[in-house]
């Protein structure tokens, strides 16, 4: 049994007996996130003003240092690839024929269009070595019965100085998040719509994720399929790959 | 004396040929002269009004500090010298910090740059007195090109986010105070200008800044490596550069004008030389040397250039004057390239350039005026008397 279950285990049977800390919740949720290998199939839904955009994708990802991603469609992004190693990503462009490290206030742009910036696909998903947690309430999201927690950071470098994440009781998989800045300006939020078991793991299949600061819908995100502890071979993660 | 007096009589008796000459020289005169005073005034227009509002007597930068890598503004920022704090304290220098941040306009995302600058400051011709807004919100002052762009009047609210110098996010409204017309579109387009405590503030930077302009009136002293001097001369060497550049690419048209010219002078000479030989194998029969008689037919050619400059003075100064004095509306698109001439360009006429241009006509027009008349030196005069030409 893995890790992780263990951990989403105890704490499911902590719960019968007494309330689990905000804490604990929280490295259940990390543990919930964090698979080592998947490879998966993903739709990006961006709706603009006048009409929206599918934008598809097939990623591999090892661990939270590596990733590789490469987009099928719209033919005017088909062939886009994008390679995440620790905290350098690069972009090969099939049109321009060019690999671009994106850094500085690139990295602040958004993908595609989409409400994601360059930065949110950066971060590293775990929560709980950056956050203190305290559960602030209950509420009910989905049809799922939740905890609300208020989430502090723990030293002055996170780059959301406070989040509040709704997480379902049962299966410890985050259902919304809404992320503030210093002043307190809700920045991001995203909504969980649909929630899968996966190969025994619950993983969120559909989820809408929004900049709070612009005007819109927000950019959706369905996962079309999902393969967890994949093998991966190594060549995937190279910068070779971006121009094969 | 008799010499040019032939000379002069020679090419008036020739009546619309040397006109005509006289015509097309004048032409590529006025030409080159008002093209290049429009390229001076743009060079004199775009340094004048770069120095006024923003390169002040020269920068002190940080030493991570490029203009033109916006990935080093992160790094670009430190806390004044004591020297630099002196110049500040005796208004002889204001601090600029400069950051990046994301401005939010309905469903856009526009990349600016931020500007902190002392309201007080009286260093640069920029209207940042307006800054001293007593309201709760974060003042800003922009240029009309980042207004048009963002689509912002004054009283409008804009929603900026930021990362503090730790890399944490944050975020808050600012409002437009004031909306200043300039011509330098580098402190204009996507710039935001906000009081340099705020902005120290909301970056985390007490007392930091990236760059320190000085007044004219001062002189530069050395300070620690974190900083350097940067000259006006450096600042502008880019302007100088294009400008230059331009009056390169211009000069095509200054060779093909002159070429024209030339080539009507030189056809002149080449068939006087033809259809005079006679005239010629006479003057030297009379006893006139050869090297006289070249020298008759040179200056014929060069008085051709005189005329040319005398006439092109006659009908090109009141129109140069003209230009010089009410400008030149420049088209929209001008605004774009990034040169801060503004509406109007105001040609610049250096006696330098007059001189050096009427020299450079008359050097050409002697050449092309000599070159037919070597054949004289080895003409025979009785050949030439008889009409015969080798």
């Amino acid at each position: 049994m893995s890790k992780h279950w263990v951990l989403v285990l105890s704490l499911s049977l902590n719960s019968l007996a007494a309330e689990p800390t905000g804490q604990q919740i929280l490295k259940a949720v990390d543990a919930n996130i964090t698979s080592d290998n998947k490879i998966i199939a993903t739709k990006m839904i961006v709706r603009g003003r006048r009409s929206s955009r599918t934008i598809e994708s097939l990623s591999y990802i090892a661990g939270t240092e590596k990733s590789y991603t490469e987009f099928a469609s719209p033919p005017r992004e088909a062939g886009t690839k994008m390679l995440k190693l620790g905290e350098q990503l690069w972009i090969y462009s099939p049109q321009t024929d060019r690999t671009l490290l994106i850094s500085g206030h690139m990295l602040r742009q958004s993908v595609m269009g989409s409400d994601l910036s360059y930065e949110d696909m950066m971060e590293d998903p775990q929560l709980a070595p950056f956050y203190a947690a305290d559960i602030v309430g209950e509420a009910i999201v989905a049809d799922r019965s939740c905890w609300i927690l208020a989430l502090a950071s723990k030293s002055q470098d996170v780059a959301y100085s406070s989040r509040k994440l709704w997480v379902d009781k049962e299966r410890f998989i985050i259902m919304q998040e809404e992320r503030f800045a210093r002043s307190g300006v809700a920045l991001k939020s995203l909504q969980v719509r649909q929630v899968q078991r996966q190969q025994g793991r619950w993983v969120a299949t559909h989820l809408v994720f929004k900049d709070q600061l612009l005007a819109g819908e927000g950019t959706e995100f369905i996962i079309t399929s999902l393969q967890l502890n994949a093998e991966i071979p190594d060549h995937i993660f190279t910068k070779s790959m971006l121009r094969k | 004396m008799l010499t040019i007096k032939l000379a002069m009589r020679n090419i008036l008796g020739a009546g619309l040929k040397t006109w005509l000459n006289v015509a097309v020289l004048s032409i590529a005169f006025v030409t080159i002269i008002y093209t290049q005073g429009i390229y001076l005034g743009m060079n004199e227009q775009a340094s004048t009004a770069l120095v006024k509002v923003y390169y002040g007597g020269g920068q002190y930068w940080q030493k991570d500090y490029d203009p033109y890598d916006s990935f080093s503004l992160e790094e670009s920022h430190a806390p004044l010298t004591p020297e630099l704090e002196t110049f500040v304290q005796q208004d002889q220098a204001t601090p600029i910090l400069c950051a990046l941040a994301t401005a939010f306009q309905g469903s856009r995302i526009i990349p600016v740059q931020l500007k902190g600058i002392p309201p007080d400051q009286k260093i640069l011709d920029l209207p940042t007195a307006a800054l001293n807004d007593e309201t709760e919100m974060i003042p800003a002052l922009i240029g009309t090109r980042m207004a048009k762009s963002a689509q912002l009047n004054v009283g409008d609210l804009l929603t900026i986010r930021w990362r503090d110098v730790h890399g944490v996010y944050d975020a808050a409204d600012v409002k437009i105070v004031h909306i200043m017309r300039t011509t330098v579109s580098t402190i204009d387009a996507s710039v935001l200008w906000l009081p340099l405590q705020q902005m120290q503030k909301m970056y985390d930077l007490q007392d930091e800044a990236t760059l320190a302009v000085l007044t004219q009136t001062v002189q530069p002293v050395a300070v620690t490596a974190d900083w350097r001097f940067v000259p006006p001369e450096e600042l502008l060497a880019d302007i100088k550069e294009m400008v230059q550049q331009k009056t390169i690419a211009a000069s095509i048209m200054y060779v093909l004008l002159l070429f024209l010219g030339l080539i009507a002078v030189f056809d002149t000479q080449v068939l006087a030389v033809f259809r005079r030989r006679r005239e010629i194998g006479t003057l030297i029969a009379l006893g006139m040397t050869r090297a006289r008689v070249i020298k008759i037919f040179t200056l014929e050619g060069i008085l051709n250039g005189l005329l040319a400059l005398l006439v092109g003075a006659l009908w090109g100064a009141p129109l140069i004057w003209m230009f010089a004095r009410s400008g030149m509306a420049m088209p929209d698109f001008v605004d774009n390239m990034g040169i801060a001439i503004g509406e109007r360009i105001y040609p610049v006429y250096g006696a330098g350039l007059i001189l050096g241009t009427s020299i450079l006509v008359m050097i050409s027009v002697a050449i092309v005026s000599f070159m037919p008349t070597r054949s004289i030196s080895h003409l025979s005069p009785t050949d030439a008397l008889k009409g015969k030409h080798r």
